[in-house]
């Protein structure tokens, strides 16, 4: 074993397992697109690919950081929904709304981040009963909101842009925006305290808060920004259909931790690099892209997503042995 | 210390979900326009069980220290199945209940052989199959409809002796019948046990595995239950998605609210029960006061926040702050 390893190069060597695994499905999944469609491995269905999953690839950075500490945020469906519903609500008043439209978006997200930070951090509350309840309050507050309907509000001009435009020529600006967050959560995780706590309180709180971190305010922090993260997606959710609507959250539950743990980090925490995050989005976008390409109905793609989620978990994501 | 107080604190929680549970319907029914009637306990049952059977399997589950956010899907699943198949001659109606609570243990073994065998994390898996089961459920009814045995139906939806709901009285009956055996024998001990410390547990070779693999079986029929009670009161099957992530959150709220310990180990499916109807009667106390149903999920979430954190107390009597860390 060791003697193949010496062998090959060093990026290979240092590559984790499951994150190689999970490019090889990609690889896969193109390469079984291309036998169905010439189109697959155009650059126009790509890039296209590339600006849905950056939507994905948003909120799964928050759930990484999440899941990193060793906890879950269950209340992605309506921080989704609650990021895009209250910036579009901030547009319908006037000029200072419309430009304050998606800052108030994150900020409502981070509250509710906050939120599940304080249950989990300070009241000691397992994280997924906390969130599941301030998921149930945000959609109750919505529904109180919205009547029960889709909002009448639609998206302003600078959501639209930053989720539809070209900045530069060629490249949504999804996609760089996704970038340049993908880029500051890999700063934050490897290059600062904040994210060797993160990693620390992952494996072991205890003894990340005996070696002097504050881990009760890491923690809330991850999940501030969990928050944020959650709703920034919502409003470019919301850009990218130029309005919110009841329920839009709710389909990026299962794809954000699923993104996550098919990347390779651990659900227990401690233990996972951005890169897998990455390739995991991306494996979920591809999935349900071509599943839809192939015409198969909800349901079929509901099975399917399932089975093969829970099938490549089986082949690395398992607990070590009651030995 | 006498026997009884021993027992007293074991049933600390359910007692608690007892009480809670009595002066909210005392509430509630002294506010309703009807009034203390037959009908309106018969309409509170009807709702309630159907959380109550869901709620019992969610139990079964967190007693081994896992979670079930399937359990609203096999709820969904076994609703759609009984749609189809719990209909004709008594003889092919008896076939048919009995084929659903097969589904519904097989979704149960599904999930307890991924997380016991698979050794996956019982969150992320659970979600997993949840997409399989509805996925499942909506190949099965792509459009709301089907049909059920309508006396059979309206037999265990009506009312015995005239005031006595015949839904409670199934509910009784399943009590006596899967949740007093299982928790009393071997298999229900080791699951309690696996809950409570499953390395300690599996030193003192107790059969964990089976305890846990049979908690999730049940899990499963009692969720099957649920669904074929559903299908009892709607005459339909419909594969709805938010019904069913309604469900699995109020199941959890049930527990909850029950005194059963999410770390696992503790609390009974019978607290888990009265957890169920408490919550029930709390959702509809809007409605007797008269206030408008759009305030309803925010008030069943706004509950659910603060029954979770009552179990903050607790750090109050943490003398070592090394005991917030588990």
């Amino acid at each position: 074993m060791g003697r193949i390893a010496d062998r090959m190069p060093k990026f290979l060597r240092r590559a984790d397992p499951a994150v190689a695994v999970a490019f090889g499905c990609i690889v896969l999944l193109l390469l079984l697109g291309s036998l169905y469609s010439r189109n697959f491995l155009s650059p126009e269905y790509l890039l296209q690919q590339l600006k849905v999953a950056s939507f994905l690839g948003v909120i799964a950075t928050g759930m990484m950081l999440v899941i990193l500490l060793g906890q879950i945020d269950l209340s992605v469906p309506w921080s989704v929904a609650m990021g895009a519903m209250m910036a579009c609500a901030a547009a319908a008043y006037g000029p200072v709304g419309t430009a304050l439209a998606i800052p108030f978006g994150i900020l409502c997200g981070v509250l509710l981040g906050v939120v599940n930070g304080i249950g989990v951090a300070y009241l000691r509350i397992p994280s997924m009963i906390v969130t599941l309840a301030t998921n149930a309050v945000a959609q109750g507050l919505m529904v109180v909101y919205t009547g029960g309907f889709s909002p009448q509000d639609s998206a302003t001009a600078a959501m639209r842009y930053l989720a539809t435009g070209f900045a530069v020529p060629g490249i949504p600006n999804a996609v760089i925006l996704w970038a340049v967050i993908g880029a500051a959560a890999v700063f934050l995780l490897t290059r600062t305290g904040f994210g060797r706590a993160v990693y620390g309180i992952g494996n072991r709180e205890r003894a990340a808060y005996l070696s002097g971190i504050d881990t009760r305010r890491v923690v809330m922090l991850a999940f501030a920004a969990c928050g944020g993260l959650s709703a920034f997606g919502g409003v470019l959710l919301a850009g990218y259909a130029s309005k919110a609507a009841q329920s839009m959250g709710d389909a990026y539950l299962l794809p954000s931790i699923a993104a996550v743990v098919l990347g390779g980090t651990s659900i227990l925490g401690g233990r996972g690099s951005y890169l897998g995050t990455v390739a995991g989005v991306i494996l979920i976008t591809l999935l349900q892209s071509i599943l839809s390409v192939m015409q198969i109905p909800e349901a079929g793609r509901q099975i399917i997503y399932g089975v093969v989620i829970v099938a490549m978990l089986l082949l690395y994501g398992r607990a070590p042995a009651n030995r | 210390m006498k026997e009884w107080r021993y027992w007293l604190i074991e049933q600390r929680g359910t007692l608690m979900a007892l009480a809670i549970f009595i002066v909210m319907f005392v509430i509630y029914t002294a506010n309703h326009p009807a009034g203390f009637t037959a009908n309106v306990v018969q309409t509170a049952a009807n709702k309630g069980v159907l959380l109550a059977f869901v709620a019992m399997a969610q139990t079964l589950v967190v007693i081994t220290a896992g979670i079930d956010l399937s359990v609203g899907m096999v709820f969904l699943l076994t609703n759609c199945l009984a749609s189809w198949l719990v209909v004709g001659t008594p003889g092919e109606t008896a076939l048919g209940v009995v084929a659903v609570l097969v589904a519904g243990a097989v979704c149960g073994a599904l999930n307890g052989a991924i997380v016991i065998y698979g050794r996956l994390q019982p969150i992320v898996a659970t979600i997993a199959t949840g997409a399989i089961f509805y996925g499942i459920a909506l190949l099965l009814r792509p459009f709301p409809g089907g049909s059920v045995n309508e006396d059979l139906a309206d037999a265990l939806t009506g009312k015995l002796f005239g005031f006595l709901p015949l839904s409670l009285v199934a509910l009784a009956a399943v009590v006596l019948v899967v949740w007093v055996p299982f928790s009393r024998s071997v298999y229900g001990r080791a699951a309690y046990a696996a809950g409570s410390s499953e390395m300690a547990a599996y030193m003192s070779g107790v059969p964990i595995r089976r305890g846990k693999f049979l908690a999730y079986v049940l899990s499963g029929v009692l969720a099957a239950m649920g669904g074929l009670f559903l299908t009892f009161f709607t005459y339909t099957g419909e594969a709805a998605l938010a019904s069913g992530n309604a469900y699995t959150l109020f199941s959890i709220a049930a527990v909850v609210l029950g005194g059963v310990s999410l770390f696992g180990g503790r609390g009974s499916a019978i607290g888990a029960i009265f957890g169920a109807l408490a919550f029930r009667t709390i959702g509809d106390l809007l409605f007797v006061f008269d206030l408008d149903p759009l305030w309803q999920p925010l008030f069943q979430g706004v509950i659910l926040l603060v029954a979770v954190s009552l179990g903050a107390f607790g750090l109050f009597r943490v003398r070592n702050r090394l005991e917030w860390f588990l």
